[in-house]
């Protein structure tokens, strides 16, 4: 019998909420559902929310009673906060949270290299904004069970699983014991640890590394501006790597690696833990400040995925599907970008817009994106934790040089976690004008924001369905009339014209472009061009001018993965 | 006919007598992390990763 606990963690700034147990026996027979979500993390909740928006209800279990333990995820991207504003929890992270854009490395007590993340005033989010996880956590809870159509069931853990050609049979462990739960479709995002992964018997792909870190949070109050700090090398720890973030609410993250040999009981034993942290704040210039500790674990690197996200009626998200170094926020980052992949095209199959062969597009990019990923984080994790004696050689010779030459100083740019872009997706349209753009969001990229208004940008006005963007004055009667028949048909698709315009007909929104904002930054040239981004916003098709044949050509692209 | 490139004789000569007497400065602790430094360095003036991945495999013969 599964018996989480109901104490609440302990944190020395977060309070943490004991939720009630789902019970089976507080509920009639199970339907088969739909879709069920395993694994209430950021990931699986945004997957919820995201097929909420589809219209789709799901079932989503957490075998915990609460909120996850400690910070963990505390970095989050642009393009992060771009899905979880589709969600709508970007608001109060924005309130919460502490954006950035800079990084330092150190070595040696020099500033060797800064990063400045680039931030155009067209978009909304800043770069980086940082904030524990706990507090994403408890936003994304909120939203789901303000939802109608998602069914937050805490304390169900999955303890088995069957598959059959069109349903799943999951078995759900609860407080009174375990009940069997049908559906259609299954997505594991359970971590890390996925005990679906496990149970299916599925085998990550790629390298472990050996450097081993230390997380710890600490509350201490410095004058420090939010940036993210490396130090190389450093005195206290030799040979090794220290890293420090700036949370909400003082707390600071200090992530140290472990020296050779030692193990994670070592490293944890507080008075380890305490002259270390001491030993880095000596570092810093802040000595013999007082600082409490709330939260600390061990971490080691890895670049792994799975090399298929889907298995039969089963399909993973986040570190369920994939582990990746948290040398440049790779985490959960990618996860959201998981879950809104995902969630689109469950939610189309779902309501019948879509066949399940969708979902084969859905593993090629996000398993795409993995490998990508692990390629990049692969190259900043060989030089923070150095897998061998070369790499280790080569490491410190430019750790030496860069006190003096600049040329090896952009070695040490840490690759922050950045969207994938879907170029050679099946879904993008064969043809279209893609070519013919000199600028702009190409085909499979993420969409390209524009400040349109004081608090007014084009990403607010996005998502929830395929979008058409037109530029110009009007949307041509032949095209008008296809995105009739299209929506007759079920599928959400709306029109946004983007121009002088107040309104026209067959159009769901203008948005003025005074300033010529949103033609620069997609590269428009003339009135009559269109993009068509999927409903998560990367662009499928592109057209100098749109006609109705060539729309309907890629809508089908877009919901088969086969061009017409 | 290729334009010569490289050392004169004497220049090798001088280059190999800096080298070694460099290699006994840094003494045997530092001088492999010097040999990458300088390596790293060649490598930027070379400007030419082709180039420099053919030094390495020619370095790496008959050793």
């Amino acid at each position: 019998m599964h018996q989480p606990t109901t104490e609440p963690r302990r944190s020395i700034y977060y309070d943490y909420r004991i939720h009630q147990p789902w019970l089976p026996s507080q509920h009639g027979p199970q339907p088969r559902h739909q879709v069920v979500i395993a694994g209430g993390g950021p990931v699986g909740m945004t997957a919820a929310l995201e097929l909420a928006r589809h219209g789709v209800p799901c079932v989503l279990l957490e075998s915990e009673l609460q909120v996850s333990e400690g910070s963990r995820a505390i970095v989050f991207t642009r393009r992060s906060m771009e899905i979880l504003q589709q969600v709508g929890v970007a608001d109060r992270v924005t309130q919460h949270g502490l954006p950035w854009r800079f990084g330092n490395s150190f070595y040696r007590g020099q500033r060797v290299f800064r990063m400045e993340a680039p931030q155009d005033d067209n978009d909304r989010f800043w770069p980086m904004i940082n904030l524990q996880q706990q507090y994403l956590e408890e936003f994304l809870v909120d939203a789901c069970e303000a939802s109608p159509l998602i069914e937050l069931r805490w304390g169900n853990r999955v303890t088995g699983l069957v598959q059959h050609a069109d349903h799943a049979v999951v078995e759900v462990d609860t407080p009174e014991g375990p009940y069997p739960l049908e559906t259609e479709w299954l997505v594991a995002s359970d971590g890390a640890r996925s005990g679906l992964r496990s149970l299916l018997d599925l085998k990550l792909e790629g390298a472990s590394y050996e450097g081993r870190f230390v997380i710890a949070d600490i509350r201490i109050d410095l004058p420090l501006p939010t940036e993210r700090l490396a130090f190389f090398d450093p005195e206290w720890n030799p040979r090794n790597t220290v890293l420090m973030h700036r949370e909400p609410l003082n707390i600071w993250r200090v992530d140290y690696q472990l020296p050779e040999g030692e193990t994670p009981e070592q490293a944890l034993e507080p008075e380890s833990l305490k002259s270390r942290i001491n030993a880095q704040l000596e570092l810093i210039g802040h000595g013999g400040k007082t600082w409490e500790m709330d939260w600390c674990s061990v971490y080691s690197a890895r670049t792994l995925t799975l090399p298929d996200y889907r298995c039969g009626r089963t399909l993973f998200i986040g570190d369920a599907a994939h582990l990746l170094p948290i040398f440049g926020v790779r985490g959960a980052n990618t996860g959201f970008q998981d879950a809104q992949a995902l969630g689109w095209r469950l939610g189309l199959i779902c309501s019948g817009q879509a066949h399940e062969s969708l979902l084969a597009s859905y593993s090629t990019e996000r398993v795409g994106a993995a490998r990508e990923i692990i390629d990049e984080a692969g190259k900043s994790t060989r030089f923070m934790t150095p897998p061998s004696r070369g790499f280790r050689l080569l490491r410190d010779a430019v750790l030496s040089l860069s006190l003096t030459e600049a040329f090896v100083r952009p070695l040490y740019h840490w690759r922050t976690s950045r969207p994938h872009e879907y170029s050679g997706s099946a879904l993008n349209s064969a043809g279209d004008d893609n070519a013919l753009f000199q600028s702009g969001p190409a085909h499979g990229a993420p969409p390209a924001n524009v400040r349109l208004g004081a608090d007014d940008f084009l990403l607010d006005h996005l998502g929830g369905g395929f979008d058409l963007l037109v530029f110009g004055a009007t949307v041509p009667a032949d095209v008008q009339a296809a995105v009739k028949a299209w929506q007759a048909k079920g599928l959400k698709l709306r029109v946004l014209l983007i121009g002088q315009c107040a309104s026209a007909p067959g159009v769901d929104a203008c948005l003025p472009d005074t300033e010529g904002r949103a033609r620069a930054r997609w590269g428009v040239r003339t009135d009559g061009a269109a993009y068509l981004l999927r409903p998560d916003q990367h662009v499928c098709a592109r057209w100098m001018t749109l006609d109705a044949h060539r729309l309907s050509a890629a809508l089908q692209q877009a919901t088969t993965g086969v061009a017409p | 006919m290729n334009t010569p490139t490289g050392l004169t004789i004497g220049g090798l000569e001088s280059a190999y007598d800096q080298l070694a007497t460099a290699i006994d400065d840094v003494g045997p602790d530092k001088s492999e992390l010097f040999l990458v430094k300088l390596a790293l360095l060649a490598a930027q003036q070379l400007g030419d990763e082709v180039a420099f991945g053919e030094l390495i495999a020619k370095a790496q013969r008959d050793l």
